[in-house]
């Protein structure tokens, strides 16, 4: 187990550094610099702004010292942002967006797996259709519909219920206040509702059908523990492998939702450096998403080599 | 004869008959509903997309500023003014008709989806076909590397290739069909390498047949039904992705226009002026739901062990 997970981790590693290289190279292989402006500098300014960056020195050059400062843990300073090294930027966006993104998903889990087992036990029942066809809806409508669409029915109209007008605010974080998250964690995780709730209910299906089940139930097992103890366990097999690209998805539904809501995490941080051109800050952005999703990756791979061994021994 | 005994030789006669794999697919997808009226809807939206210059009277930047964020005559709801003449969906926030901007936003929308769908399939196809094939070291090499590219965190990607070139319309198709090609690759991997242990791959190699020969003219043809389900949930997906980006000013540009910029600048302007959002939204999630209902079709219908 042990040695599996050390090969999936060393695995992980070159993964990391050609993230780390495209990006590098790919956003100074584009045309413009972080110090283009609108009034041109005079040359000896703009030669010491360069000098002072390291933007003066040839781009392998450049890339040596960025990896060097890298593998001590220095992402370096912001260009735009003059007062702030990245590291402190991040350090503000970061927990943020990961509060954000673990609400999300816990939500997606626990109603797209309870939506996914529901639909399953009543196949081809009203039930198993209507799931299936609000999750047909989850999976089209994009984030940046729904987004407006809930924002327009619950902060500016309000909804009446029992009486009691219910509004949420339309956008801001607000220190993280419950008002404030609830909406956008909804628009995050109805796609991954979505997803899982198929998911689930092809594989639960599947497994029901299987002959472990049936000896299950031919020994007089309550319905309950048929479904709970033995049914769920294996069907949620595949959601473990399904996490790594959910995470890619809750990340990029982020990029969407922090700029809809004016929530002050990294993915906004990300648009705007792109657009303003601040290498460090675009790295150091694209760095700690790699990271994140190269280290999920890592952990559904572990927990999936947990459940079912067959895959660490094959 | 009797009923019974009627549809027995019925049924022998069919069966004698022979009908192709694909003839057998194409009468279970047209037995499947919603696949149908999918493809009928779809028909309907690419139409107009297509002739949309004809249907409609106006010119998709033809900006009119007496008639400015103006609701279509037949509006329920009380607006602040109606656009009247033929502008059926409305007008937007400097006079343009909606209707036209709507057609035209599918055009551009239909067309990334198609030609990125096409890159990503003669890519993937040929890097699958070409892995699965020659297999042992040169599979594993080519897979890893799909692997490797697959953990990228590719939105990230395209918008740094967004911003960094100035969106150009052209780099856009590229640079998605750049990221959808990987899943395609590995399917035709897997159908490739479960393929290839055939008896009739075995004959061409024997009868001299070159392994290019084998890929393109025996192969390729007989992995086709996975491909064909994959390509019709990669448009869709494309169309998302085009739209994420033009919603976040990366991808379109005015006064070109796609459902994404659409409903951005909806979005923006909801509460005075539904109509910019609503029917941008309901065109791009019919039309996703129709390329989904074809490619749900598809699957049952070439994929008969369900049956």
């Amino acid at each position: 187990m042990i040695g599996y997970a050390l090969k999936r981790f060393l695995g992980a590693l070159p993964t990391l550094f050609i993230i780390i290289t495209v990006a590098f190279f790919m956003m100074r292989a584009a045309p413009g610099g972080p110090f283009d402006s609108a009034r041109k500098l005079p040359p000896d300014i703009e030669r010491n702004i360069k000098a002072a960056y390291d933007l003066d020195k040839p781009l392998i050059v450049q890339y040596g010292i960025y990896l060097e400062r890298l593998v001590h843990g220095d992402l370096g300073p912001s260009f735009k942002s003059k007062d702030f090294t990245v590291a402190q930027l991040i350090g503000i966006g970061l927990p943020v967006s990961i509060r954000l993104g673990l609400l999300a998903m816990a939500l997606a889990t626990s109603l797209g797996v309870s939506l996914g087992v529901w639909a399953a036990l009543r196949q081809n029942q009203w039930q198993d259709y209507s799931v299936m066809t609000v999750a047909m809806f989850g999976i089209t409508i994009p984030t940046f519909v729904t987004a407006p669409i809930l924002t327009l029915i619950f902060g500016v109209y309000g909804v009446h219920i029992f009486g009691v007008e219910f509004t949420l605010p339309v956008g801001g974080w607000n220190g993280g206040a419950w008002r404030n998250i609830i909406l956008p964690v909804v628009v995050l995780s109805l796609p991954q509702i979505a997803i899982i709730a198929r998911l689930t209910r092809g594989s639960m299906i599947e497994i029901l059908r299987s002959n472990y089940i049936r000896t299950a139930r031919a020994k007089g097992l309550s319905a309950n523990a048929v479904v709970l103890r033995h049914a769920l366990r294996a069907a949620l097999l595949p959601l473990v492998s399904y996490l790594g690209p959910a995470v890619a998805g809750i990340l990029t539904g982020s990029l969407i939702v922090e700029q809809i809501f004016g929530i002050p995490g990294i993915g906004r941080y990300f648009i705007q450096a792109a657009l303003n051109r601040d290498y460090t800050l675009v790295m150091g952005v694209v760095i700690c998403y790699a990271t994140l999703i190269v280290l999920l990756n890592f952990i559904a791979d572990m927990i999936y080599s947990l459940l079912d061994p067959r895959v660490r021994l094959s | 004869m009797n009923p019974v005994g009627a549809r027995k030789a019925q049924t022998l006669e069919r069966a004698f008959a022979g009908r192709s794999l694909w003839a057998d697919a194409r009468a279970r997808l047209f037995r499947n509903k919603a696949a149908v009226a999918g493809m009928m809807v779809l028909g309907i939206v690419t139409f107009l997309a297509l002739f949309a210059p004809l249907i409609s009277r106006y010119a998709y930047d033809a900006i009119d500023y007496s008639i400015v964020t103006c609701a279509p005559d037949w509006w329920p709801a009380e607006a602040a003014c109606n656009a009247g003449g033929s502008h059926w969906f409305g007008t937007d926030t400097v006079g343009r008709d909606l209707f036209v901007r709507v057609l035209y936003g599918a055009r551009v929308s239909l067309a990334v989806g198609f030609v990125a769908t096409l890159v990503s399939l003669v890519i993937g196809v040929l890097y699958g076909a070409t892995a699965g094939y020659l297999g042992g070291r040169v599979d594993a090499l080519m897979m890893r590397a799909v692997d490797i590219l697959y953990s990228l965190p590719f939105i990230f990607f395209v918008i740094i290739l967004m911003v960094m070139f100035d969106r150009n319309f052209y780099l856009l198709f590229v640079a998605i069909g750049a990221v959808v090609w990987l899943t395609m690759a590995r399917i035709v991997r897997g159908q490739t390498l479960s393929a290839k242990q055939k008896e009739y791959i075995e004959a061409a190699r024997a009868a001299g047949v070159s392994p290019f020969g084998i890929i393109t003219r025996h192969i390729i043809p007989n992995v086709v039904g996975p491909v064909v389900v994959y390509v019709t949930l990669t448009v869709p997906d494309v169309i998302l992705i085009e739209s994420f980006l033009s919603f976040l000013g990366l991808g379109i540009q005015e006064p070109l226009t796609s459902w994404g910029v659409l409903i951005s600048d909806g979005a923006n302007i909801m509460e005075s002026a539904p109509w910019m959002l609503i029917f941008p939204a309901l065109f791009m999630a019919v039309t996703l739901f129709c390329f989904n209902f074809i490619g749900d079709g598809l699957r049952d219908a070439l994929d008969p062990k369900d049956y």
